[in-house]
């Protein structure tokens, strides 16, 4: 393959947005069409990136094409951007390109008639450019710049409507909870450079082959995977920075459904996937840790929630838990096959919220909606597969990724001996089983129907959203069915996906990685024998488990909400703090809150308590005497105290009328200065 | 005592003592040319240093740019008729001081290190060395400069243009 | 008189650089700070060539002097563009009395 051809390609593919975002920022001066100018570009991306997936597509499995050049050279230093070429880059840049093409699409609908129309689709191209920018990267250092440009878009879309101060303040939120994952991220970036001195994977790969460890530790190449991951958990919101994530549905849901549920969540994830050859079995355990405990947490909210997007947030950091824990179960290709599926049917969920949102006149409360599928039955049609496929039902894309993770976490517990990652995954099975089908029931089919048509009687009208916004959604669903990853619907691994993937080859030294896992070189797969044994022996296993806790999440929420048997309230009122914690969220933003503020409230509490009784006790048997001094006290306050001031106060006059002098202004004075600073400097050091 | 010891002197005194002119003469006339004979004289400088097309490209440039470029700006601003381009000074002692200090560093610095004693005369470097560091090595920067200054031309003509009343 | 080396021409940049630097502060016409910019230019790339001939350092010096030409001509355009705003503004060329900054 031309890999100079290649690079033509992908240079068009990733400016083709920045170019949507310069020009429709130019252009809205002069014309309201100037979006027209950012739908031309990331058409263009979308076709680039297509070009790019067909002519790999042959020999995508062993692709491994790496182009860079020099971007800065010191002495013994080098800096290189550059772009590598392999399954997972060209797989993902076109499916970041067609998934915010479908959302721009949407969005001409959606957004129509906002103030800022123009700036919006400007966001968008950016927000695109800086996601194709993590992609198509060869090294850490700029993927860490196209990070931070994510960071600063996402910042920018969640604020999108800054006028509300609950946008503004979440869109701080997130840039801040970011800011703390990357933290850590920098600091594992530059533990990667004084280890290496290299930034490329590539590079990082080769050092760790030749027995080069950070200080020479196993200890601290774990840290370092652990540090890089922080990463991962401030932008995919892992526990415990999640709790961004379900504030940034302040933003306009496109936006919901480009960001926060099919791409930047996602980029976590992908670097992850790009770094694996270095994570040791430590980190990857403590990766698999969070990994759970993000899958499982937010599953236990989802299903208290009322705000249709929020149940959707938090589904989606339950499913981005399932897959960093995938990855720190060994799993990586599983991993980046649910990436991939999910990235669809839940932009495609938001997308369709977005609908309903639209229909019902910016209504997002679900209590409010009820049997819309008579309303809106396109939109119903693509909720109601895209259910079906994030709750792991079969023929949809949802089953074949979600069976594959929870088939790794199988393997794991057989090869390990521990099984409670499976039993989390299993549980979350049950769980987003459960809180999507309550959603799709309240919303489309049962619900409070009674609440829609007195809507309706009073000249509201709930109607089907415009072609614009349903064909994108019909898309997606389409999408999400299993034809596109795979024509055996029970299994993924034959898919052309699986297939065309590298696998995992670990770079980490024996002792330091899963005894499951061999070492790059040694073999194809990336895995040992054994793994692939287990691997057949739980396959159908695990599809017949994740089935049955599927039908059951199914039918526990059809009894409930669909034939209305049991009356939540009386479960509620029996449940009650279990309900009330789950309903506030775990309390992990009063967490934080108490953690900070609260604090500090208690404690000055106490001092007062302190300064009320023992303290003002002492007051008042001195104040007595107090006072019969401070008469005292006056006279001399009077002569020589106010005397003192009032020279303090003349002299702090006079120092300020020559300081005066000295800020004229005038740049030449200035000037003067700063040589006269600099030669005073200097003697003042080379005296040293 | 060599030829060029002799060029380089007369371009030394042509240089600095041009420059002085400019520095101090009353009339911003006299300055601008006496920066004529300044440009004219680190352009020998440069010849002197086996760099001619950096020469060549001080007179273009410089001498055939910049110098026109700033007449145009004192015919622009001066009140050429009424004040006679008189220009008055500011900060003599402050400036003095400073400049003076700063002098006196340099001079010192540069002349108490032993930094390259190399007196050897080093063969001139060719055209094509310094074309093959813009066209290959430093590509970028050569374009970013291209860039730079059509961002000037544009930046210079949106200030300078009379605001639209 | 001795052979010419490296120093002489240093020290013509520094007396080029101060008498431009001199020019900057002292003089009140902002056409005569920018010819004063424009001499320690040049004493910055007389260093420049200076050293890449002495210290053989091959082309790389008569770069950095290019580079430094364009910035000056791209400087001289946008400073006379700004002088000509500030004679319009404040009917005045001198530096020294546009200090609105102090206000």
């Amino acid at each position: 393959m031309n890999s100079e051809f290649l690079s033509t390609i992908a240079i068009i593919a990733l400016f083709a947005p920045l170019a949507g975002f310069v020009s429709t920022l130019l252009l809205k001066k002069w014309t309201k069409n100037a979006h027209y100018a950012e739908m031309f570009f990331i058409g263009v991306n979308v076709v680039a990136a297509g070009t790019l997936l067909v002519m790999t597509a042959g020999d995508l499995h062993t692709l491994h094409i790496i182009s860079s050049f020099n971007w800065i050279q010191f002495p013994g230093i080098t800096f290189e951007l550059g772009f590598q070429f392999d399954s997972l880059s060209i797989i993902l840049l076109f499916g970041v390109a067609l998934i915010s093409f479908l959302v721009h699409t949407f969005s001409l609908q959606y957004m129509h008639g906002d103030k800022r129309y123009s700036r919006y689709f400007a966001y968008l191209g950016i927000f695109t450019f800086s996601m194709n920018g993590i992609v198509i990267t060869n090294n850490l250092l700029m993927m860490y710049i196209f990070w931070e440009l994510v960071g600063l878009s996402s910042y920018l879309l969640i604020g999108f409507w800054f006028e509300k101060t609950s946008a503004s303040d979440a869109a701080k939120k997130a840039f801040i909870a970011n800011r703390f994952g990357d933290f850590g991220m920098l600091a594992g970036i530059l533990l990667v450079f004084v280890t290496f001195g290299t930034f490329s994977f590539d590079g990082i790969k080769e050092g760790l082959l030749s027995g080069i460890l950070p200080f020479n530790s196993g200890f601290w190449l774990s840290v370092m995977g652990v540090l890089l991951f922080c990463g991962a958990i401030g932008k995919s919101a892992q526990f415990p920075l999640h709790v961004w994530l379900p504030d940034a549905m302040e933003g306009p849901t496109p936006v919901s459904a480009l960001i926060h549920a099919a791409t930047m969540v996602a980029a976590g994830v992908y670097m992850v996937i790009k770094i694996y050859f270095l994570l040791s079995a430590d980190a990857l355990l403590v990766i698999a840790i969070i990994g759970a405990l993000s899958a499982l947490i937010p599953a236990t909210i989802a299903f208290t929630q009322y705000d249709i997007k929020k149940v959707l947030a938090y589904s989606t950091l339950s499913q981005l838990g399932l897959m960093v824990m995938a990855i720190g179960l060994g799993a990586f290709g599983n991993a980046f096959f649910h990436l991939m599926t999910h990235a669809f049917f839940k932009a495609g969920l938001f997308l369709a919220a977005g609908s309903v949102i639209y229909g019902m006149h910016h209504e997002q409360d679900i209590r409010h909606m009820g049997g819309l599928k008579k309303y809106m039955p396109k939109t119903f049609l693509a909720f109601a597969i895209y259910t079906l496929a994030i709750s792991g039902v079969p023929l949809t894309s949802g089953f074949m990724s979600k069976d594959a993770i929870l088939n790794a976490t199988m393997i794991y517990g057989s090869l390990t001996g521990n099984w409670i990652f499976a039993v989390v995954g299993f549980g979350v099975t049950f769980l987003t089983a459960f809180y999507m089908f309550r959603l799709l029931f309240r919303v489309f089919i049962k619900g409070n129907i009674t609440g829609v048509e007195h809507h309706i009687s009073h000249g509201h009208k709930v109607h089907e959203s415009p072609n614009v916004m349903v064909v994108p959604l019909l898309v997606l669903a389409a999408l999400s069915l299993f034809p596109f990853f795979s024509f055996n619907p029970l299994s993924g691994e034959n898919g052309w996906l699986m297939k065309g993937m590298n696998f995992a080859s670990s770079a980490v030294p024996d002792g330091l990685r899963y005894t499951f896992m061999a070492l790059a070189g040694t073999s194809v797969t990336g895995y040992t024998e054994s793994y692939f044994e287990a691997s057949h022996h739980y396959h159908y296993i695990a599809m017949a488990l994740s089935l049955l806790c599927a039908l059951g999440g199914f039918g526990l929420a059809y009894t409930v909400y669909f034939k209305e048997k049991v009356n939540t309230e009386t479960y509620k009122a029996k449940f009650r703090p279990v309900y009330t914690f789950l309903y506030n969220k775990w309390y992990f933003d009063e967490l934080y809150e108490v953690i900070i503020v609260k604090f500090t409230l208690l404690t000055s509490r106490v001092l007062f308590w302190f300064d009320a009784t023992v303290v003002d006790g002492l007051v008042n048997l001195t104040a007595f005497l107090t006072r019969k001094v401070s008469d005292l006290g006056g006279l001399f306050d009077k002569y020589v105290v106010d005397g003192f001031v009032n020279f303090t106060a003349m002299f702090t006059g006079l120092i300020g009328l020559f300081m005066r002098k000295l800020q004229t202004g005038k740049i030449q004075t200035y000037v003067a200065f700063i040589v006269v600073s600099i030669v005073l400097l200097f003697f003042f050091y080379a005296r040293q | 005592m060599t030829y060029y010891s002799l060029v380089f002197w007369l371009f030394a005194l042509i240089t600095v003592g041009s420059a002085f002119i400019v520095v101090m003469s009353k009339n911003l006339i006299y300055s601008v040319f006496s920066l004529l004979l300044t440009f004219f004289g680190v352009a020998g400088l440069y010849v002197l240093l086996s760099a001619d097309f950096i020469a060549i490209v001080q007179l273009i440039v410089y001498v055939g740019g910049i110098l026109i470029v700033l007449i145009f700006g004192v015919m622009l601003t001066g009140s050429v008729l009424t004040e006679g381009l008189k220009t008055n000074v500011t900060n003599m002692l402050l400036g003095s001081v400073a400049t003076g200090a700063l002098a006196g560093l340099l001079i010192l610095l540069f002349t108490n290190n032993n930094l390259y004693p190399n007196t050897q005369v080093l063969t001139p470097v060719p055209l094509k060395d310094i074309s093959r560091l813009f066209i290959v090595d430093y590509l970028v920067l050569f374009e970013l400069l291209g860039v730079l200054l059509l961002a000037a031309l544009i930046g210079a003509a949106s200030i300078g243009r009379k605001e639209k009343v | 008189m001795t052979e010419i080396t490296l120093y002489h021409f240093l020290v013509i940049s520094s007396l080029l650089f101060s008498l431009g630097l001199y020019a900057m502060i002292t003089r009140r016409n902002s056409i005569l700070i920018l010819m004063g910019v424009e001499l320690m230019l040049n004493a910055a790339n007389i260093n420049f060539v200076a050293f890449s001939h002495f210290g053989n350092f091959g082309a790389s010096g008569h770069l950095s002097a290019l580079v430094i030409i364009v910035l000056a001509a791209a400087e001289a355009a946008i400073a006379l563009a700004i002088v000509l705003n500030i004679y319009r503004t404040f009917n005045t060329v001198n530096a020294d009395e546009a200090d609105k900054l102090k206000e």
